[in-house]
This record gives structure tokens, sequence and C-alpha cells, in this order.
């Protein structure tokens, strides 16, 4: 998607937003409350049509082929509703076969991971059970194309791990997944590609290595001697030193002559973190407040 | 202190911010109705000459006293004035008063909002207390501006008052059985139902009670609409039957209270049973079709039963009429089986208009469906707009279809029963069939309403109502004849009866394949709105 605009009456939800999924990859896609998340998968179905922009997804054109391409992907929505008099196990039925069918061996292992008793009513289904409905609906259809918004929000941690398990799995089998997600863990430990939005655009995307590249390493050291002026390193911030130990921040391209003074010190130890997506995800919006 | 009662004043705010603007619209409404109803008569018919005349020709008119009820003195200028506002207007006031009430009970627990409530420091009969607190000023606040009203226009201060606490009375009565309904479903859309069959049956029993001068009027006395007449404001101001919608008051308000401490946050009285694993659904018409079952099935019982009654006392009609002034008019028409045609065109113009509400609310799903974000699930699928819509409005127009077909049926089985003359079966169901466009008419200007302005969809109903206003009221307040004809159900044909204008049902059809056409033209081009 390319100069994606979308507005609500004054509120602009998406501006200028591009965003580009690879086939075969599981791409997370980050932001706070109100970033646009669900605008952006809505437009991607079809839902809402785009002010400006181009969006080409499976190679069609959402609005336009809306029909088409709903039989190549489904989708958890991120405000899971349900009809209150049908059972669970309708519901999955049903939007199945409105996408064209669903496998049911793959329907039942899924009911059976997920601990789902399909047999009762939605209006009884507590906030977890109805996110596990719309998720056994979403995966028991072959599809091409998943587009996941907060799939795993109400689940308990255990039905989360079977969830990581599953799209695990189906990552080797082609499927593309586009999870939007605000849970940091959930898509460091499965995205391939991340993009980060903000204000309705995307600010970053790249592999988690790329943008790990773009951020600074925390590096801890102990010496014998501290030596003078690591402070005024290039790329090196955040000098904090104890004693003998050193603690800092440093940009990649610092990091040599970082080494390289640490080995002058007679360094002992020394322990290097990289950056967690949780580290990039709040500096990026740190950096938006004044 | 932690009673059950704990919180109430808090919930009873609560619910006067949400209606800040609903009640007041509606108490005005009924108000205005009630000042307008007044000066207009006064109008009207400004000696007591015209007064008896005219109160005479409704009491000779069955199809009339069918639909209002009797005039008890015609020499009364204010009974006379009041004709149209006790029994119809008394059910219409019921109506609001029930919603209000599952409004504020059932609907909300439903949404899970009593739960977020119920967690607070609120007793658990707090909300239903609220809601019939609230619903409880609503119905004095009526009465009693009501009243100012009718003294505004002129009218007795006796009477108007004893008019206006009839009004309080019954809309207490309705609001009473609205919280036992709630407490005994699971559902907003249910207890809804519960309460409309309630008012419906009341106003029935009252409409047969009337007519049969010697057989059934105990009936009448078995209805709190029915009681709102026999209270006979302006014609002999009875205050002594008030006792009767405030006694049943009295006794299903505890009930409604001694249900809701039996029972959990939720249920209702009969519990959810499991349901299929798997399921056989598997198009956007078989799921419009199981969502719009439930209501048809219900309306198809109470449709067939309101008209078989209906048809079996049309009968009787010309027998009812004692007035000497009437038998030119009787010759007129045609002789007693034109009377009876005529009585039956009128019923059979009431169901028409009755049964239009059903495929406005079958076809509102559209809208409530998309508010809900179900449209969400189904339009992400490989499901096409166009047939999803297409399948919520196709069974809305079969659904009115079919329960005028229900209607025709029961009026003339009852009807052919009562004379024994099996031939009036067909003619009457044909007149009852050339309703429908009409009630077409209404199903497509919701779907076009939805299509351009989906957040405006529930404004059909106002069109709804001032159609029937501008039916009913339009000749007594002078509105303009062009005016009239913007109501659909002015260009249905008066059938049977000898020479009825057929081509408005063409016309109708035309207009209502344009305005379904548009609509779902317009729902394709739009974005969901939530």
């Amino acid at each position: 998607m390319v100069g994606l605009v979308k507005t609500f009456g004054r509120t602009k939800a998406l501006n200028e937003l591009n965003l580009s999924v690879a086939q075969g990859e599981v791409h997370g896609f980050l932001g706070p409350n109100g970033a646009g998340k669900t605008t952006t998968l809505r437009l991607l179905l079809g839902l809402l049509r785009a002010d400006a922009g181009s969006i080409r997804v499976l190679g069609g054109e959402p609005w336009r082929d809306a029909v088409d391409l709903h039989r190549r992907l489904a989708y958890v929505p991120g405000d899971v509703a349900l009809w209150p008099t049908l059972t669970g196990g309708e519901v999955i039925d049903l939007l199945g076969r409105l996408r064209g069918g669903l496998e049911p061996q793959r329907r039942a292992s899924l009911i059976e991971r997920f601990e789902l008793d399909p047999t009762k009513k939605c209006r009884a289904y507590s906030k977890g059970n109805r996110q596990k409905v719309a998720l056994v609906a979403a995966l028991a259809s072959d599809v091409e194309l998943l587009l996941l918004d907060e799939p795993t929000s109400g689940l308990d941690p255990l039905m989360e791990a079977q969830f990581r398990q599953y799209v695990n799995e189906v990552r080797g089998d082609g499927h593309t997944v586009l999870l939007s997600s605000h849970i940091l863990s959930e898509v460091e430990a499965l995205c391939d590609r991340v993009s980060i939005i903000r204000d309705g655009a995307v600010v970053e995307s790249g592999t988690m290595a790329e943008l790990r590249h773009l951020a600074r390493t925390t590096v801890t050291a102990e010496l014998a001697t501290m030596p003078e002026g690591l402070a005024k390193l290039p790329g090196v911030h955040e000098v904090v030193v104890q004693g003998q130990r050193i603690t800092a921040s440093v940009e990649p391209s610092g990091m040599a002559q970082l080494m390289a003074a640490l080995g002058a010190g007679g360094v002992t130890a020394v322990t290097s973190a990289p950056p967690t997506l949780e580290e990039l995800f709040l500096r990026h919006y740190q950096k938006a407040q004044p | 202190m932690t009673g059950e009662l704990t919180g109430t004043a808090g919930l009873v705010r609560l619910a006067l911010r949400r209606d800040r603007w609903l009640v007041p619209a509606w108490v005005g409404l009924f108000a205005a109705m009630a000042a307008f109803s007044a000066s207009a008569t006064i109008d009207l018919y400004p000696d007591q000459a015209s007064r008896i005349e005219a109160a005479n020709t409704i009491n000779s008119s069955a199809s009339v006293v069918a639909l209002y009820g009797p005039i008890y003195d015609p020499t009364s200028l204010g009974a006379l004035s009041i004709t149209k506002l006790t029994a119809v207007y008394a059910a219409l006031m019921s109506i609001l008063m029930v919603m209000l009430v599952v409004r504020h009970t059932r609907a909300e627990e439903e949404a899970g909002r009593l739960e977020l409530v119920g967690a607070g420091v609120v007793g658990r009969a707090a909300p239903l207390a609220a809601a019939l607190l609230m619903v409880g000023g609503v119905s004095c606040l009526l009465g009693l501006l009501s009243a100012a009203a009718l003294m505004g226009a002129g009218l007795p201060v006796g009477g108007s008052f004893l008019f206006g606490a009839g009004w309080t009375a019954t809309g207490l009565c309705f609001a009473a059985v609205a919280a036992v309904a709630a407490q005994a479903t699971t559902g907003g859309r249910a207890a809804n139902g519960w309460g409309f069959m309630v008012i419906a049956l009341a106003y029935m029993a009252r409409a047969i009670g009337d007519l049969a001068e010697a057989g059934p009027g105990w009936l009448s006395w078995l209805s709190p609409i029915g009681w709102n007449q026999q209270i006979r404001a302006f014609a002999g101001d009875r205050w002594s039957v008030l006792v009767l919608p405030l006694a049943a008051t009295a006794l299903l308000v505890p009930a409604a209270f001694a249900l809701r401490r039996r029972r959990d946050l939720g249920s209702g009285l009969l519990a959810d049973r499991p349901g299929p694993a798997v399921g056989r659904l598997s198009s956007s018409f078989g799921l419009a079709w199981r969502l719009q079952r439930p209501m048809l099935l219900a309306w198809t019982a109470g449709s067939a039963v309101m008209a078989l009654m209906m048809g079996a006392i049309a009968h009787n009609v010309a027998g009812l009429l004692n007035s000497p002034g009437m038998a030119k008019i009787i010759q007129q028409l045609g002789g007693a089986q034109g009377l009876t045609d005529a009585f039956l065109a009128a019923e059979l113009g009431l169901v028409g208009t009755i049964i239009a509400a059903y495929g406005i609310s079958a076809v509102t799903r559209l809208r409530t469906e998309e508010s809900a974000g179900h449209t969400e699930a189904v339009l992400a699928t490989a499901a096409a707009r166009i047939g999803w819509a297409t399948s919520h409005w196709l069974l809305a127009l079969a659904g009115v279809a079919w329960l005028l077909l229900v209607a025709g049926v029961a009026t003339g089985l009852g009807h052919a029963l009562a004379v024994g003359d099996s031939s009036q079966v067909l003619p009457i169901t044909v007149a009852a069939l050339t309703r429908i466009p009409a009630a077409w008419v209404l199903v497509g200007l919701v779907v076009t309403v939805w299509g351009v302005w989906p957040h405006a969809t529930a404004g059909v109903w106002g069109a709804y109502a001032a159609f029937i206003f501008v039916g009913e009221f339009g000749q007594l307040w002078g509105v303009p004849r062009w005016a009239m004809d913007f109501s659909p159900f002015a260009h249905s044909p008066v059938l049977p009866g000898p020479d009825a204008e057929l081509s408005g049902i063409v016309w109708l059809t035309l207009i209502a394949g344009a305005l379904l056409a548009g609509g779902s033209a317009a729902f394709r081009h739009r974005d969901l709105a939530g």
C-alpha cells in the first residue's frame, strides 16, 4: 500500500501510510491504540475505501475485488462480535463456508487445541472464548493470507502459546501473516519483519536485525583501570561509571572503538544486551513527545 | 447502608442523562397530540348539535369504535376531543414505557454494561428500581402535561386531570409488565416483544369488548387499555376505576423484584441449553433467515389470531348500528354487505399498517448487524456486499407478504365461519394482498436511508409514525391533500368494496423497487459504519 490516506470527519486516521508485506512472511504491525492499525486492516479488506493512495492485496484491489480476495484470506477482527443466539460451532462453520469452505480436520484439531466448547451460545462465551471462536473460524480455512488484529487479546498464556506454535507451524507453508499487535514479546517471537505505525504513518519498517541495527546496544564492562575519555568516543552515549564498572549505550558505528578502548583498559568481564523491541518502540514514541 | 437498592439514585441520574433527548421529545409529542386534538375538535365542532352528530357518527361506525372505542357522552366536548387519545394513543404511549423499562434493564444487562455497573456499590435490585422510578416519573410528567394541555385548550379541569391520571396509570401498568418481562427473558428484543404482545392483546380485548354491546363487554374490563376508557373522562369522571391499573402495578412490581432476587445476572427464567457443535448455515441468506425467523414466527401467530378475531366480528357491524340516521348511509354504501365490506377494508388497512412495522423492524437488521460488528465478520469472507444486503431485504419483503397472506386468510376464515359462507375467503385474502406494496415502500425507504446515511436508519420509524399521524389526523388538522399523499398507505386500494382504485399497487411496487435498488447501490459505495 502506497500513500494511503483515510479521514473520518475531521480526524485523519491514516496519513500517507506506506506498507509492504512480502509473500510468505510473518509481518508484525506495531502501534499504540488509535495509531490506525485497525483502519489499515479494514482498508486491506475493502470494508473501508481509501480517500487517496493505492492498495494491492494478493494481486488485487481490495475495494473492487473484495469477494475474490476474501476467498484467499481470513481475518480475525480486533473487536470480536458474534451472534448471541448462534453457537460457537455454528459461527465457525458459517464464516468458513462463507469464505468458500473449511477443512473439517483442521477445524476439529483447532477446537481441541484451543480447548473450545463449540456447543455454547455465543452470548454465554467469555471474552477469551469469543476470541477463540474467531481464531478457529479464521484458521480453519486454508488461505494464503491471514489478517490478524490483536488475535491473542483476552487469551490466557497457555492459549497464547498455542497460537504462537500454530503460527510457527504454518509459517513454512507459504502462508503470509499480517499480525497487528501491541504485545511486543509476541511480535518479537513470531515476526520476520516489523512495521511501526505512529499517527497514521509507518515510521519504521524492517527485519528485527535491521531495526536493532538502528538502535544502541547496552554494554556493561568491568575494567582493571578506567581509561580516560570514554564518554568522548563517537557513537558512545550515557556513560555511567561506578567504581570499576562502566555502563554505556553504544551505536553500532561506535562499537569497534569502544571495544578497543575497553581492551586497553584490561577488561575482565563484558556483557552486551541488544535492544529489545520494547526499547525500540518506546524510543520511537518518546521521540514524538516534546 | 448496603441494601439491595443501594445506588438507585445514581442509576436514575444515569438513565436521565442517557435519555435526556429521547424522553422530552416523546413526552412533548404526546402532550402536543393531546393539545392539538382538543383544540382541533373545539374548532371543528363549535356548537352542541354538531358535536352530538359527530359523536353519534363515531358510535354508530363499528370500525371507528373498534379502533378508538365509543364515546360515552355524546354531549360532552371533552369526550369527543379525547376519542383518539384513550385507546390508540394510550397504546402508543405504553409502547414507549415498555421500551424505556427494557432499555434500562434487560438491554443493559444483555450488553454487559450492568456487569460493569453491578461491580460498583450498587444493590442487586437497584437497576430495576432505577428504571421503574425513572419511567414512573416520566408517566407522571406525561399525565400532568397532557392534563395541562387539555385544560389549556379550554376543557374542564376535573376531566383533564382524570384523563392525565389515566395515561399515568396506564403507563405505570405497562412499565410493570415490562419489568416482569425483562426478568423472565434473556434478551432485550424478547422482553420488548413480550411487552408489545401484552399491549396488543389488551388493545384487541377492548376492541372486541367495545364492539359487542350485548356480548363480551367484560373483555374490556380485562384490559388496561379498556380501563383507561372506562375512566370515562369528561363523560362521568369515574375516578374509582383508576384503582384497577394501580392495583395491577402494585402486584406486578413486587413480582418483578421477586424474580430479580431469584436469578443470576444475565440469566432469565429459562437456562440456555447447549446447541449444535456443527452448524448448517452456509450463506448470507441462511444467516439472515436464521436471524429473522424467530420474530417472523411470533408475528405470524399474532397476525393470525388478531385477523381471525377481526374477521369473526365483521358481520356484527350492521347489526350494531341502531342510529336511525345511519340507515341512509348504509343504503349509500350498498346495504349491510357494503357496510361489512367497509369495516373489513378499514380493518385490513390497519393490519397492513401494523405489518409494515414488521417490515421496518426486519430490514433494520441491516443496520443493527452492521453496528454490532457482525457485518464486518461476514464481509471479511467471500460473501458479497450486495448478496448480504439483498438477503436481508428480500426476507423482509417476503415476511411482509407472508404476514399479509396469513392475515388475509385468517380474516377471511373468521368471516366465512361467522356467516357460513366459504366463498368469502378468497376475495378477502386478495384484498389483504393488495396492502403489500405500501408496506414494501417502507422497507425500501429503510434500505435507502441505511444505504446513504446509515446512522439515520432508525429515523424511518419517525416517517412511519408521521404517515400514521397524517392518515389519522390529516383531515382533522386540515393537512393539505398533497402532504397526505406522501403516505404510501393512502394509495393502497380500498378492498373489499365495489370501486377500488388499483393503479396504486403498480406505483407503490415500482417506488419500492427503486428505493431498494438505490439503497443497495449506495451501500456498495460506502464504508462500513460502526
